[in-house]
């Protein structure tokens, strides 16, 4: 099963890759890849937008901002090195999120109540 | 699970219009199709700011050179999207730029023509920009994530191009003579080129069928030039000038325009290297990377003394 699984880089850690696993030719001389985060306005959450290569930290935000933020698409840059990121494994979906399928009471459609019932 | 049942279960979600995202299992053929398809729109948008770059030197106010800048930038930042896209896939930055360089990958035949007049930036605009989005519009929704995400991101700045190519030439027609003829030496020039944007005929396609039906493409290579025309020859009413093309009339029965023959040997001359322009844009981009390289290492190496000194500090 392991064997079809394939690692590849950008969208999430590209030193993920496990032994058998196929990166393809990464060039050794390539700047680093960074994932990028956007803040689109004050009190919203940063939002993943896509990735970009830099040399550092500070070349990544100026990048970012060139690449992601030509209208004022954002007010605020995170970046991270792709290899720094984890991610939850696909092949395993189906049983990493099971626990939470039969647990409808969790909603609060779950809960029928009288149409007199208010505010609630 | 042996091979086929992920085969089938691959072919289940995009049924089912399931995005595939990078870790997903993949048949290797669509991976590789993938690469080839995002890669050369990728080389696509660099080597498309060639033939505009020309102008911005040369743009006749402050305004319209302006605007040519934010259409050139535009045009890297597109670039660059769609490298990380296809980056997701497993090739590298720099092997792409390599197959580019060694023109194994392709890019659009349209930018080895030459932009000879003001007029050309317009029509590129118009004609060029207003073919490519009616391709990518439809990419909005292709199968594999990376590349929806960015086509999205495209598509939403794409459209500023065409609109001002359009406003440009809509200017210019309402210019002196000269100004209205050089407007349709440019449409004269640039409408053919435009149409073969599209690719060959669905009959003679190579990848279409197997692509339509991993939504990699959602519409045929026919079907979308035909919207392109029927969009075209209403729109080219409005600046007074008209289409190359005799054979250009409207078609009752079928509701579209019909449209003369393509000169197919001369697109695949163009393809094949032997356009106006195809060694001067290589040589150009072939050029550029090679006087960067120094900048490329530079950048390197200064980051990563950098990185050492702060660790040496921390210790």
């Amino acid at each position: 099963m392991n064997y079809f699984r394939k690692y590849y880089y950008g969208d999430y850690g590209d030193k993920e890759a496990p032994t058998g696993g196929d990166t393809g030719k990464a060039a050794a001389n390539e700047w680093p890849l960074w994932e990028v985060f956007i803040r689109s306005k004050q009190g919203l959450d940063h939002k993943h937008v896509g990735s970009l290569h830099a040399a550092d930290a500070q070349m990544a935000v100026e990048n970012a901002r060139d690449v992601y933020t030509r209208r004022m698409e954002g007010v605020s840059i995170w970046v991270v090195e792709s290899k720094y990121i984890h991610a939850s494994n696909p092949d395993e979906a189906e049983s990493f999120y099971e626990p939470a399928e039969d647990k409808v009471y969790r909603h609060p459609t779950f809960y029928d109540l009288p149409d007199e019932v208010n505010h609630m | 699970m042996p091979v086929q049942n992920f085969e089938s279960h691959f072919q289940e979600k995009i049924d089912a219009d399931v995005r595939i995202e990078p870790k997903d299992w993949m048949p290797e053929k669509y991976r590789q199709t993938l690469i080839r398809q995002i890669s050369q729109h990728a080389h696509s948008e660099i080597v498309g700011m060639l033939p505009e770059g020309n102008w911005i030197s040369r743009a006749p106010s402050l305004k319209r050179k302006q605007i040519l800048i934010a259409k050139v930038q535009d045009e890297a930042g597109h670039g660059l999207y769609l490298y990380s896209a296809a980056e997701t896939l497993g090739i590298s930055r720099d092997e792409m730029i390599g197959q580019l360089h060694s023109g194994k990958a392709k890019y659009s035949s349209i930018f080895n023509y030459p932009t000879l007049t003001w007029a050309d930036m317009g029509a590129i605009g118009w004609l060029v920009d207003g073919a490519a989005i009616m391709n990518q519009v439809p990419l909005c929704r292709t199968s594999y994530g990376p590349y929806s995400r960015a086509m999205i991101r495209v598509c939403k700045e794409e459209s500023f191009h065409q609109r001002q190519g359009f406003e440009s030439l809509l200017v210019l027609s309402r210019g002196t003579p000269e100004q209205r003829a050089m407007v349709q030496d440019a449409i004269d020039r640039w409408w053919w080129p435009s149409l073969m944007m599209f690719g060959p005929h669905d009959s003679e396609s190579l990848h279409s069928e197997q692509s339509m039906k991993w939504k990699i493409k959602r519409f045929s290579n026919d079907e979308l030039r035909q919207r392109f025309v029927d969009m075209i020859a209403e729109q080219v009413k409005l600046l007074g000038m008209t289409l190359p093309d005799p054979d250009l009339k409207w078609n009752e029965e079928r509701s579209h325009y019909d449209f003369g023959k393509i000169n197919w040997e001369e697109f695949w001359n163009v393809v094949s290297g032997n356009g106006p322009c195809n060694k001067q844009r290589l040589d150009a981009r072939k050029k550029a990377w090679d006087d960067g390289a120094w900048v490329r290492e530079a950048a390197k190496a200064h980051a990563e003394k950098r990185a050492a000194r702060n660790k040496q500090q921390a210790a």
